[in-house]
């Protein structure tokens, strides 16, 4: 039974070209970029080369371009350097359905004494902009908020929500990770501040980012040290990650044409396949503005855990919104944020599919799940107690 | 992922007794959709004997959840009523092979489903939803519950942590803001637990002390708190001789030709009986 894998948002297998292009640099070409000998400074014309790769992927120039060791760290480095940036600002906006990158650095500050808010969403998890405008303010110093979300794949207004930053003369950063190599990504049109992105999701390696710092913009670096990316990050150079971020990025911008052509026809078909064979389900998400692979969708009165174990025995792998698949006790707090009801936030499976997915192994989900959703739903008492309640109406 | 059982994997992809008794004697109810997990147990019981003849069960939730209720089905087919009420949700995550720390509350969700179905019986068969006693201390009032109900897990289950009350009862999982009290009933619990008798007894002055007093008070300090201290050295202790305040003693080993004999005798020895017994102790060499 071949790997049917339906998990591309968590993350990406490296490409075989990918790794070809690493693996020099592992044994062979293992010199320190910072070295005077060529054979250590030659490696910095391949790392200079996938920044031009990477900044082309968003537009960007490349000097703009600050290499981290993945989303999360990007994310740090732009809110701890916007708020040294702003000093004496305390007032800091995010929305709630952030990844925790950013999401917990927030509520941290919060607890630190800056004053937090956390823009919701509706039910359909767009972003809320009357609260958004409602709370700007001249003290506030940064407002972060997400491109698309990961869980649902809900695209925000970045261009709207980051001219009203400065118009209030805050700073804007956006976490950029989910959405690039997945959609047009334009940091100038957007006119953010800063943007992070992350390798892994793109069928690079893991372990390597980018911060994306718009040009003129003084930067406070979060890792210090060394010299390395022009005092903005120190810490020698993780080559052969930087130069597998750059291929791939390369690649991801050649054939960002498929998440339209055939990712989102794919992922329409599994989600009206779904939808059609099993009753009592919603799709998470706004509908009308996703990211073309991702589909976020809830079947009513069955545990998401247990759905990914049976698709598991299928070799199908999703993921899910549901308490017991985190190990915490609370469904995903994307889910509550936007209300779905319990009995829905529980059995949520995210499915988000990549360029290498086929129709066929979109059939072969829509042929199995349904009956395992109806296994569970037997085994289910409120299902019993819905069909009751249908029943003497 | 969670590192299942063989047991756990062939109780969830095969239940047993999946369903419903129509004409049930009793039904048990725990959980809800809200908490993400929940279980319905219906039994048939014999009149006469009180054994309990057939058990059926439904369940919402995860993998563990199933399986806990599977696995106690085939567990109380076929006992008394008393035997069934015996069963602990150790015995339930033990019949298992093991559950992950974060899913003992599955199995605490079955003893709990089975309490209220034997209760329902005993009340005549109307459904019992398992709630806590009326008036009782919630506690946690996301996954509501009790104070009673966090003393019992943690006698039952041996728990010395917050995060293992809430691995076991849920009760901390979701806002959090009852992890101190949690923390309170624990210390509370645990202190209870701790043999509290030597504690209770008055500690005897050392001069109204008979001499044997003294040798045992003088010895438990030396075995206790100084030899292993000395031990690391290479060296240990002797007491050869007590006379009111004057405790004589013997340095052995590496302590015995040590030039810091002396200090070794009064900065340590001496200062440690004086802490833990009296003052007035003097302690002198062999």
């Amino acid at each position: 039974m071949s790997l049917i894998y339906f998990d591309n948002n968590a993350t990406t297998g490296v490409l075989p070209e990918v790794f070809e292009a690493m693996a020099p640099y592992f044994t062979d070409k293992y010199g320190n970029a910072s070295s005077m000998h060529h054979f250590g400074g030659g490696n910095k014309k391949a790392i200079e080369l996938a920044r031009v790769n990477v900044a082309d992927l968003i537009n960007a120039s490349a000097a703009e371009l600050v290499f981290t060791s993945g989303g999360t760290e990007a994310d740090s480095s732009a809110i701890y350097s916007a708020l040294r940036f702003y000093p004496n600002k305390k007032h800091i906006i995010t929305s709630a359905v952030e990844h925790p990158a950013v999401l917990e650095v927030f509520k941290k500050l919060g607890k630190e004494g800056y004053k937090v808010d956390f823009i919701g969403v509706d039910g359909d998890g767009r972003f809320n902009m009357e609260q958004y405008k409602a709370v700007l303010d001249k003290d506030t110093a940064l407002v972060s908020v997400m491109w698309a979300n990961s869980e649902t794949g809900t695209i925000f207004p970045i261009k709207d929500i980051c001219a009203l930053a400065h118009e209030a003369g805050a700073l804007f950063h956006t976490d950029a990770v989910q959405a690039v190599g997945k959609i047009d990504v334009d940091v100038k049109l957007a006119g953010a501040d800063m943007l992070s992105c992350s390798s892994h999701k793109i069928n690079g390696p893991k372990g390597i980012g980018a911060l994306y710092i718009r040009q003129g913009l003084r930067f406070f670096p979060f890792m210090v040290g060394g010299h390395q990316e022009r005092l903005r990050r120190a810490g020698t150079e993780n080559v052969p990650a930087i130069v597998g971020f750059g291929e791939a990025a390369r690649i991801a911008k050649e054939t960002l044409f498929l998440y339209e052509d055939k990712v989102r026809v794919l992922r329409d078909n599994l989600e009206n396949g779904l939808l059609k064979e099993i009753p009592d389900c919603r799709i998470n998400g706004d509908r009308e503005n996703r990211l073309p692979n991702t589909s976020n969708i809830s079947f009513g009165y069955v545990e998401g855990e247990s759905i990914l174990m049976m698709l598991d025995e299928y070799n199908i792998c999703a993921s899910s919104g549901s308490a017991c698949t985190s190990g915490s006790l609370e469904p995903s707090h994307v889910l509550m944020a936007m209300g779905v009801p319990f009995q829905f936030a529980h059995g949520s499976i995210r499915f988000s599919l990549g360029k290498f997915n086929t129709e066929a192994e979109v059939e072969q989900v829509i042929k199995v799940l349904p009956p395992i959703i109806k296994r569970l739903r037997e085994i289910s008492p409120f299902h019993g107690e819905k069909r009751a309640c249908a029943a003497r109406q | 992922m969670w590192d299942y059982t063989d047991k756990v994997m062939d109780h969830f992809k095969n239940p047993r007794n999946v369903g419903e008794i129509k004409d049930a004697d009793g039904t048990g109810q725990v959980g809800s959709l809200i908490c993400g997990d929940a279980l319905k147990l219906t039994i048939k019981v014999n009149k006469e004997t009180e054994v309990i003849e057939d058990v059926k069960f439904q369940t919402f939730g995860c993998a563990s959840a199933i399986a806990s209720s599977s696995i106690l089905t085939e567990m109380v087919k076929g006992k008394t009523l008393s035997e069934a009420l015996k069963i602990t949700n150790r015995d339930i995550a033990e019949a298992l092979g093991s559950l992950p720390e974060e899913k003992m509350h599955c199995s605490v969700m079955g003893m709990e489903a089975l309490d209220a179905a034997i209760k329902s019986y005993k009340q005549g068969g109307a459904p019992v939803i398992f709630e806590q006693e009326p008036g009782t201390n919630i506690v946690c009032h996301c996954f509501n519950v009790s104070e009673q109900a966090i003393i019992q897990a943690i006698h039952n289950n041996n728990l010395k942590t917050v995060e293992d009350v809430t691995h076991f009862t849920k009760a901390g999982g979701a806002c959090g803001k009852c992890k101190e009290e949690i923390g309170r009933i624990l210390s509370k619990v645990l202190s209870c637990e701790v043999p509290s008798a030597p504690k209770a007894e008055e500690k005897k002055p050392y001069s109204e002390m008979t001499i044997v007093e003294k040798i045992k008070a003088v010895e438990e300090v030396l075995n206790n708190d100084i030899k292993p201290k000395l031990n690391l050295d290479g060296g240990s202790v002797e007491l050869t001789d007590i006379n009111g305040n004057i405790v004589t003693v013997k340095l052995l080993g590496m302590c015995g030709g040590c030039m810091n004999a002396a200090a070794t005798l009064k900065g340590f020895v001496e200062k440690t009986l004086r802490d833990k017994i009296s003052k007035d102790i003097e302690v002198k060499q062999a």
